[in-house]
């Protein structure tokens, strides 16, 4: 009976949505192009997807599949327009195969290109091996790229403002009290996350500050969220209302 | 008391979607101040000369395109109106949809030429190592832009060789790439870099204004709403500020209820 009437709420919604898109296009208000059925195709994704707030169904489970399945193309042929092809087919493959072509192969691109191809070869159960100097390679000039950037971006840069001056002349008494909580919350919380010292006495109390200032952080953080998720809600609404039933200009 | 705790969470997002609704289709303004992040990014653009080169990183899918979207949209209009060259690209496979179309309507608005006035390179995998290669020699990084043109060929890009000779970089951002940009580009090459962010990255890159490895920051809607705002192009985004602020306050009268009803029902 449950099931019936779960059914009956899909149909139904199903059968309400085609009748309003039949009304907005015999009214005018959709064009009967390509466009207005791109709108229709849009509202009826959104509607699918929004549709999980109420239940788990088909709609939904049909517009996640499609939604996973559209990207995973797109992608596929965005890279080979914007990269494969540019950056290894027209400079490697196509001189060494076509008479016509006028510049040499790039041969260089081979030892990039066979990396590559190893790192698909961990499919293989006989040569899955030879994707271990791929990732050697990668984790090598990984580590050697990336660690003294990161040391120099994200640690020293990042300690700077902490060790700034309170008062250095210029500054209002307002980024002088920045100054001095940007000093303490490093330091509360640096306290805090050293656990080979048993939190009591003064380091008990910086740590509970360090808390603190954790929590407020995850507040603000929370905060932000909410606000970037509603941000995607308006989003769609603004398109429903404005694209689809013309409401909004 | 129980009950009031038990709440169907439908209801919820119903209330949610109703003052959303509501607040689109009733017209009223709310005052949109901009911040001292917003300005920063402003400010640096109106500083430029005629003819400096900008470089926007549309590094987002559509995914994001309801916080991010309006922000290229605002700062693609105050780029052409002070007739600044613009170059985008992207880290992204998903935006070169949403790029070339921000970067086309906009354009055509102040009749600005791709090739002469602007281009867009197009989606290069790579993250650290594109910018790495984009820092040594932007044509080695693009050798053909977006639509296939040889980029040796463009003359927006005269006087261009790396990431050294822009003179702002703007990076719109859904994922981890402000911290790549600011680690293997701006510290290495020295350019200016601003930056645009999901409202969910906001607190995170906020030390980076406090070092000054960020000259400014859009953080989501209400970033993109001040921007809009600033330049005069008011769009979705000032739109999107009316049901923002409402829900904001529902949302807040729900956490105060709830922690009411809460302490009530422990005594």
């Amino acid at each position: 009976m449950r099931k019936d009437s779960n059914f009956f709420i899909l149909v139904g919604t199903i059968g309400l949505f085609v009748c309003i898109n039949i009304f907005l296009m015999a009214s005018g208000k959709l064009p009967f192009s390509f466009d207005g059925f791109g709108v229709i195709l849009g509202v009826g994704l959104t509607l699918a997807i929004y549709s999980f707030l109420y239940k788990d169904n088909p709609a939904f489970k049909i517009a996640e599949n499609l939604y996973v399945g559209v990207s995973l193309g797109y992608t596929i042929i965005i890279t080979w327009f914007n990269f494969l092809k540019p950056d290894l087919y027209d400079p490697l493959i196509v001189p060494m195969f076509s008479k016509a072509a006028t510049k040499a192969p790039q041969y260089a691109l081979i030892i990039p290109s066979m990396l590559g191809i190893f790192m698909l070869l961990r499919f293989s159960r006989k040569l899955s091996w030879l994707s271990r100097w791929t990732f050697a390679f990668v984790v090598g000039l990984g580590a050697g790229v990336s660690i003294p950037r990161v040391i120099s971006a994200f640690i020293l840069e990042q300690t700077k403002p902490s060790l700034h001056p309170v008062f250095s002349g210029g500054e209002t008494i307002f980024s002088s009290i920045n100054t001095v909580l940007i000093l303490l919350g490093v330091i509360s919380v640096l306290i805090y996350f050293i656990f080979s010292v048993e939190h009591k006495g003064t380091i008990g109390t910086v740590s509970k500050i360090g808390i603190w200032f954790l929590m407020i952080s995850f507040g603000a953080s929370f905060g932000y969220t909410v606000m970037g998720r509603l941000s995607l809600l308006i989003g769609r609404i603004q398109f429903l209302l404005r694209d689809w039933l013309g409401i909004l200009q | 008391m129980e009950r009031l705790l038990r709440i169907d969470r439908r209801i919820i997002f119903a209330i949610i979607t109703i003052a959303v609704i509501v607040s689109l289709v009733l017209r009223f303004e709310l005052p949109i101040p901009a911040s001292e992040p917003v300005l920063g990014i402003y400010k640096k653009i109106e500083s430029l000369p005629k003819g400096s080169h900008v470089m926007i990183a549309f590094d987002y899918d559509p995914a994001s395109k309801e916080e991010l979207q309006p922000m290229a949209v605002a700062f693609l209009h105050h780029c052409f109106r002070r007739d600044l060259k613009v170059i985008g690209m992207t880290h992204y496979p998903g935006a070169p949809g949403l790029a070339e179309q921000a970067m086309t309507s906009v354009a055509n608005q102040y009749q600005k030429k791709h090739g002469e006035d602007y281009a867009f390179l197009g989606y290069k995998p790579g993250s650290a190592s594109l910018i790495i290669n984009m820092g040594e020699n932007l044509y080695s990084a693009f050798p053909k832009d977006f639509y296939g043109n040889d980029t040796t060929t463009l003359p927006v890009l005269q006087g261009i060789d790396s990431l050294r000779e822009i003179d702002f970089l703007f990076d719109l951002a859904a994922g981890t790439t402000i911290e790549t940009w600011i680690a293997f580009g701006k510290e290495k090459y020295r350019f200016e870099l601003g930056a645009g962010c999901t409202a969910v990255m906001g607190p995170d890159m906020y030390p980076f204004l406090q070092s000054k490895q960020l000259i400014g920051l859009l953080g989501g809607l209400k970033g993109a709403a001040e921007y809009e705002a600033l330049v005069g192009k008011k769009g979705s985004a000032v739109i999107g500020m009316r049901p923002q602020s409402v829900v904001h306050v529902i949302i807040i009268i729900f956490v105060i209820f709830g922690n009411i009803i809460y302490f009530i029902s422990k005594r």
